[in-house]
């Protein structure tokens, strides 16, 4: 336990570093996929092709391993291989992959009489998406967003082995220095605790965003 | 007034949903079209607010094609209530009714405010208002998507199914309730059934259609119970059509006999102050089975006819003193007449149209 406190005495300054880097790089992507996947998502809902390329190319993108993928993409985008963009991109698309997929059942999920019912009150398409059909939607692309988030925190870790910081440069750090057990604890700790505390936050939206979903489960 | 001209809905494979309709709704009345699933009565209600479009032919509101308007406009001032009720989970039930006002460019707070009376006016307490749709009955859900289509106050009043999700006790308070309402609003409502009882009950006329929403009969109900169209239109309105024709026909003009008038050894007696106390015989003090007043239909006499020791049906004034016996006699000759003028009427009226 001392040794840890040490280990942070010395080295806070570049724990701290890791860890605002790991948050940027895990949450950034889930961001831009999120917004992303709205509009893919409702056009998997709308189209049945779209919805077959669209799980297809999901289920390849989850196939490829994290490491190739990380590593394929300097070559394909012409980035350098420490440029971090690589590791926004490659989670981008393992959240968008996923994300795309619970925005569509999200919407699949919507009570088609209710939409019917507020097309028959005289709501045109666009103020029907945004007031009616998405937010009946949220609750299911919510949990979506949770499971996404948490695979990012803990996904963001491999970004080390090619030299990209985060939280994971602590375990590559342990691992040089003949498995030195205090960067690899204080990683550990701190990737779990950003998974449940990003966890708790989306589960708080959730709730402040769609109270009435619990109404029904008196 | 609501007029279908000639109109058409085929869809692109080729099936043909409405055939040729051509109705008149009167303006201020209950129109119920009723028929079997799938003979094109919710695609014709839907094509008046233009959920769906006709493929030819128009449809007319007040004169105005509704294709002279932008649907959304349309619509707004179209009442539509859906089967069960479709109301918007995530909104309370105050949020539900103000729904048109507010895309009509009412603030929230005042179309909030006529929410709440619109909730009283069809027998909901305020406290439910904040309440989301997932906590209510659907009886009570029911309800709000009645006060949701009559928010904004339109003429007209498109009901699709309203009553078919909830269970047959409820169904009779909603029924109920919306004769009531609609005696208060005299809106032109057109509802969608596929119950002939509740089409007799609801409608001041029924449209009954067959298949592609063939008008096989379009008659005020007496008329449907009294002269069935067709074999078709026979079968769906069932058994007892005479007895329960008689629901519509005035239980006044039945020839009334004095009260001491003693039926097969029996006489009514009555209190001091006149009201009825049962038959007096020779096996003691029978049960008049209850009385009619004024304004009674010939169904309810007819009823009391039969369950009457005597065969005698006892009517009473306002203050409930026996005034007036019918006799079985009397009844049956009434009913008769009654039956042989409609059908001239109905003859007549054929000869003319």
């Amino acid at each position: 336990m001392s040794e840890i406190w040490r280990y942070l005495e010395t080295n806070g300054d570049d724990v701290l570093t890791a860890l605002v880097q790991h948050i940027w790089l895990a949450l950034l992507p889930v961001a831009i996929a999120f917004v992303l996947a709205l509009p893919l998502g409702a056009l998997v809902h709308r189209y049945v092709p779209a919805r077959h390329i669209a799980l297809t190319a999901g289920s390849v993108i989850y196939t490829v391993p994290s490491l190739a993928l990380l590593l394929l993409l300097p070559g394909i985008l012409g980035t350098s291989v420490l440029d971090p963009i690589n590791v926004v991109i490659a989670l981008t698309l393992y959240s968008l992959a996923l994300l795309v997929r619970t925005t569509a059942d999200g919407l699949d999920a919507v009570d088609t009489t209710v939409l019917q019912a507020a097309t028959a009150m005289g709501y045109r398409p666009v103020r029907r998406w945004f007031t009616v059909q998405l937010p009946l939607a949220m609750p299911v692309i919510l949990t979506g967003l949770r499971v996404a988030t948490v695979a990012n925190v803990s996904m963001v870790s491999i970004a080390a082995l090619i030299g990209i910081g985060g939280l994971g440069q602590l375990f590559t750090r342990g691992f040089q220095l003949g498995f030195y057990l205090p960067p690899i604890i204080i990683g550990l700790v701190l990737s779990v605790a950003l998974a449940v505390i990003a966890d708790v936050l989306i589960v708080a939206l959730q709730r402040g965003l769609t109270p009435w979903a619990r109404a029904g489960a008196r | 007034m609501i007029e279908f001209e000639g109109v058409t809905k085929r869809y692109p494979d080729g099936t043909v949903a409405v055939d040729d309709l051509s109705l008149t709704v009167d303006t201020g009345q209950i129109t119920v079209l009723v028929g079997p699933s799938g003979c094109g009565k919710t695609t014709a209600l839907r094509m008046i607010n233009r959920m769906i479009e006709p493929s030819s032919g128009r449809i007319l509101i007040d004169g105005d094609d509704v294709t002279s308007r932008p649907e959304a406009q349309l619509r707004r001032e179209i009442g539509y209530v859906i089967q069960g009720a479709g109301l918007f989970p995530h909104r309370t039930v105050l949020d539900n009714v103000a729904t048109v006002p507010i895309l009509q460019g009412s603030s929230r707070r005042e179309a909030r405010t006529s929410a709440l009376d619109l909730l009283e006016r069809v027998g909901l307490a305020a406290d439910l208002g904040e309440r989301y749709p997932a906590q209510l009955s659907g009886g009570q859900q029911q309800r709000v998507g009645v006060a949701r289509a009559l928010a904004a106050d339109p003429p007209v009043l498109l009901m699709d199914e309203p009553f078919s999700a909830v269970d047959p006790v409820v169904r009779d308070d909603l029924q109920q309730e919306l004769l009531r309402l609609q005696g208060e609003l005299g809106k032109t409502i057109v509802l969608v059934t596929h119950d002939i009882d509740e089409a007799i009950r609801l409608g001041d006329k029924v449209a009954v259609f067959a298949q592609r929403a063939r008008l096989a009969q379009f008659a005020p109900p007496a008329d449907l119970l009294a002269a069935p169209a067709d074999d078709f239109v026979a079968s769906l309105v069932g058994r007892d059509r005479g007895f329960r024709g008689l629901g519509f026909a005035d239980g006044s003009s039945v020839a009334l006999t004095p009260i001491d008038h003693g039926v097969d050894g029996l006489t009514l007696e009555v209190d001091h102050d006149g009201r009825p106390l049962g038959w007096r015989g020779s096996d003691g003090l029978l049960p008049t089975e209850g009385t009619f007043s004024d304004g009674a239909n010939l169904r309810t006499v007819t009823d009391l006819v039969i369950l009457s020791p005597a065969g005698a049906a006892i009517r009473v004034d306002a203050e409930g003193r026996a005034d007036g016996l019918v006799l079985l006699a009397d009844l049956a000759g009434s009913v008769r007449s009654q039956q042989r003028e409609r059908l001239a009427a109905l003859a007549s009226a054929e000869e003319a149209g």
